[in-house]
């Protein structure tokens, strides 16, 4: 039987991604400062960190849980990366360590979820407040700054992650952020993982319905741990990144990043009881939040009526998607 | 109270579900509506009540056109829904569910919870069912789950009662109660529609009989006129022949023995055995603890003891993983938590059952993935718009195929099979045990768990009868009846 499509379920299909355009053509309209290439590049830097931890708490919703760590996560790992730094590692076993101790937090979150069954959000309430306490004790509460000069080796990587740019040899005037070339980057993964793998069927199938899905032989609990390590992951590369750019870290990094993070993948259209949302939905919400964070600084808006006009295009956009 | 639905059309979409259906429904009567899956019993009946709006057609109560906007309306008119689909809080107690919007209250507000109490088990007792009315309703089993929807039907006082498959869930025992009570409706005055698959209910209860075929209306006629084989070539358009179909098979080795299963709360001492190629029919009341052992089987139960063989070696079955790797495959009874992810589509459902057989180290195949479901959409008669259809939008009797369906592709060698064909019309019925003989004969072991007899006694090589979570007996069903499963059942001896 055919299935036609009307305007309704296409505006209900892709409807972040209008409110995207919506915006962009508005913001570029009103404002030619916007619409610079260099501040487009710019605003997709920006989009990064925020882009990066949406992507992990994507699959953590997917899989019917919620990760409020992400914060906390973010900055203890680049507190750890700073004291592996001072403790004069080289720089590529300070990456490693803080991506692997981000994803170990990662994994207790899921542990607690799973073994431990607690609800997702008290779970990494837990974790969230642990981790932060955790990033003052280790740091003394105290910023640990100029780390790129303290590193004894491979300094280039460790700035690289932040501030690089990556320059195509066809055209020597465009400098491509690093932070930026990362989100592609793991966005094409994150899609392919979803969409194209078993691994991403098992995610969908243990947020949609956990009962059903271990009876098939799925190992729901793993996969749930599996995405809060996945998402642990993420928010330590995010605070990697931040740290490089800043060139210094302190236990206060990150906090409240959840809820952007949270709102992106809600703008998605990704479905806050799980199995049901789409990735390419996370980036179109990342993007919307990052238009209007540069869109409204560039056209001098207050920073309170910022927060008040970003929350009524979250609910708009959110309402909007629900009539399908 | 009359009521008359005429030139009643539907579509959803663009998929047209009722074309021109009527349906007449006399003062006192118990009146039949009956139609295979997806015929659209339950939409026509739901139109009736204001869950759905009608694209076309007119309906009058008692003469005057009636246009019920929500199903509180119709309620409030005396016409009361009993859903197929249940219809609860899972995380309220049976209390709270009979009473949700309809609190008996001292005023303020405050509930008057020994009145609630009161009625509740007035009800109950009514029914003769004992569902402890501070139990979760999550926690029942779906049988009692159904029991409570009825209870909640019958607490309002109804001039109509539209009944959708009460007794799928339910026991013989459970139906005969049930029907008692009905009875007695009726001869107070209240008009039924009953819809159900079940054949010999209906020629035991109904007055009348009105049956649909993809959406319309086919005819009506009184049960004392016509025979079973009439109602099904109306329904289906042409004859099934036999009800169930003959097997043919060789019996093998024995394929699995279970020794001494255990559970501390539901069942002892559960020993039996099924060789290759056997049909092991397991019956019994509602709550006996046959769903639990074979869920203990299938590792799912964490507190059962006991042994079990495949094959002559014993396997240790910690969880439904390793379940599945000696080769179980398993149907549950409840498809709607258990068996489907409802909101999916069909495809999703049967790929993930199936991730092995769709993929290539891990990343999925499309073309394996859309040959394999569109072979399980044909091969199982799946009535839908495409892969791509939501389970929750397919009819009662299709979502059980896609449960089917899925399971049958993982090749298992032993299939459990609890309550297969609830809610699953006559000609799919008899697809269903056609599927069930030809894995037989290719040497699966069938376990099939059922609550209606005339299955049982049909299908069956051996029939184990289960009560109160012991077994009471495992007879040969070539010199089995009604009544030596009954008398085992209720947990008398032969
Ligand atoms: N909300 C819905 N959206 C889309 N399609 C629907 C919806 N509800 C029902 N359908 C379709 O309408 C048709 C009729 O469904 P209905 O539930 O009325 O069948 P039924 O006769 O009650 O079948 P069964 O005996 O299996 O319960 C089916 O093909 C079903 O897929
Ligand atoms: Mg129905």
């Amino acid at each position: 039987m055919k299935k036609e499509k009307n305007i309704g379920a296409i505006v209900g299909e892709y409807g972040a991604f209008i409110a995207l355009l919506i915006l962009f053509v508005f913001l570029s309209a009103i404002s030619p400062e916007f619409r610079q290439p260099s501040n487009l590049l710019n605003l997709l830097r920006q989009a990064s960190f925020n882009g990066l931890i949406a992507f992990g708490m994507t699959c953590v919703i997917l899989a019917d849980g919620i990760d409020l760590s992400v914060g906390s996560v973010f900055a203890l790992s680049a507190v750890i990366c700073a004291e592996l730094i001072m403790m004069g590692m080289p720089a590529i076993v300070c990456i490693c360590g803080a991506l692997v101790a981000g994803t170990l937090m990662g994994v207790l979150s899921g542990l607690l979820v799973t073994k431990g069954r607690l609800q997702p959000f008290i779970a990494t309430l837990v974790t969230m407040t642990a981790y932060r306490g955790l990033a003052k004790i280790l740091t003394d509460a105290k910023p640990i700054s100029r780390l790129a000069e303290s590193l004894t080796g491979g300094s280039f990587l460790f700035k690289a992650l932040g501030k690089g740019n990556l320059v195509p040899i066809f055209a020597k005037n465009i400098k491509f952020p690093i932070p930026a070339v990362i989100l592609l980057l793991s966005f094409a993964i994150f899609y392919f993982m979803l969409n194209k793998t078993t691994y991403g069927r098992k995610v969908y199938a243990t947020g949609s319905n956990a009962k059903c899905a271990n009876l098939v032989g799925v190992d729901t609990q793993k996969i749930k741990i599996s995405t809060y390590a996945i998402s642990g992951f993420m928010s330590a590369l995010a605070g990697l990144m931040m740290i490089s750019r800043v060139n210094s870290a302190q236990p206060t990094l990150g906090q409240s990043y959840e809820l952007d993070a949270i709102a992106a993948v809600a703008l998605g259209g990704t479905s806050m009881s799980g199995g049901r949302g789409k990735i390419s939905g996370t980036v179109a919400g990342v993007l919307i939040i990052a238009a209007l964070n540069n869109g409204l600084n560039i056209l001098g808006v207050q920073s309170y009526y910022q927060d008040v006009i970003k929350a009524i295009v979250i609910l708009v956009a959110v309402l909007s998607d629900r009539k399908r | 109270m009359n009521i008359e639905m005429r030139g009643i059309n539907k579509s959803f979409g663009t998929n047209q579900v009722l074309k021109d259906a009527g349906f007449l429904l006399k003062d006192g009567e118990v009146h039949a509506l009956m139609g295979e899956n997806g015929a659209g019993k339950s939409t026509l009946m739901k139109i009736l009540t204001g869950v759905y709006t009608k694209d076309a057609g007119t309906i009058f109560v008692d003469g005057v056109e009636v246009n019920y906007k929500n199903p509180q309306e119709a309620e409030k008119a005396g016409i009361v829904f009993i859903y197929q689909e249940i219809n609860s809080l899972f995380d309220l107690t049976v209390e709270e569910n009979l009473f949700m919007g309809k609190e008996i209250t001292k005023g303020f507000g405050i509930c008057d919870k020994k009145a609630m109490r009161e009625k509740a088990q007035e009800v109950m007792d009514r029914l003769g069912v004992s569902i402890p009315i501070d139990a979760v309703m999550g926690d029942l089993s779906v049988g009692q789950q159904q029991m409570v929807e009825i209870c909640k039907a019958l607490m309002v006082d109804a001039k109509v009662l539209i009944m959708d498959e009460p007794t799928a869930a339910l026991t013989q025992s459970e139906t005969e109660v049930l029907f008692e009570v009905m009875k007695g409706l009726v001869e107070k005055g209240v008009s039924i529609v009953y819809i159900s698959h079940r054949m010999e209910e209906i020629f035991e209860l109904c007055d009348r009989i009105t049956i649909l075929r993809d959406g319309s209306y086919i005819g009506t006629e009184y049960i004392k006129d016509i025979t079973m084989d009439d109602v099904v070539k109306m329904m289906i358009g042409r004859e099934i022949g036999e009800r169930f179909p003959q097997r043919d098979v060789t019996m093998g080795e024995e394929v699995i023995r279970v020794e001494n299963l255990s559970h501390p709360r539901y069942f002892k001492d559960v020993n039996f055995s099924v060789r290759a190629g056997e049909v092991l029919g397991v019956s019994g009341l509602m709550g006996a603890g046959r769903t639990e052992v074979m869920h203990a089987i299938f590792g799912n139960m964490p507190e059962a003891t006991g042994k079990i063989f495949i094959d002559g070696k014993e396997v240790s079955i910690r969880n439904p993983r390793e379940a599945i790797a000696a080769g179980i495959g398993f149907i549950t009874e409840d498809r709607k938590t258990e068996g489907l992810l409802l909101e999916k589509p069909i495809s999703d459902n049967i790929e993930v059952a199936n991730l092995k057989k769709v993929s290539t180290r891990n990343i999925l195949n499309p073309k394996k993935q859309i040959e394999l479901v569109k072979r399980g959409i044909e091969e199982f008669r799946i009535k839908c718009f495409g892969p791509q259809h939501e389970c929750h939008n397919l009819s009662g009797g299709n979502q059980q195929k896609v449960v089917l369906a899925k399971w049958i592709y993982t090749e298992p060698k032993i299939l459990i099979l609890d309550e297969p064909t609830r809610g699953v019309d006559i000609g799919a019925k008899k697809e269903i045990y056609s599927v069930i003989n030809d894995l037989a004969a290719k040497g699966v072991a069938v376990i099939l768990v059922s609550s209606e007899l005339p299955e049982v006694l049909g299908m069956s090589d051996r029939i184990m009868v289960v009560h109160e979570g012991h077994v009471t007996g495992i007879i040969d069903a070539a010199t089995a009846d009604q009544e030596k499963v009954m008398t085992l059942a209720t947990g008398g001896s032969l």
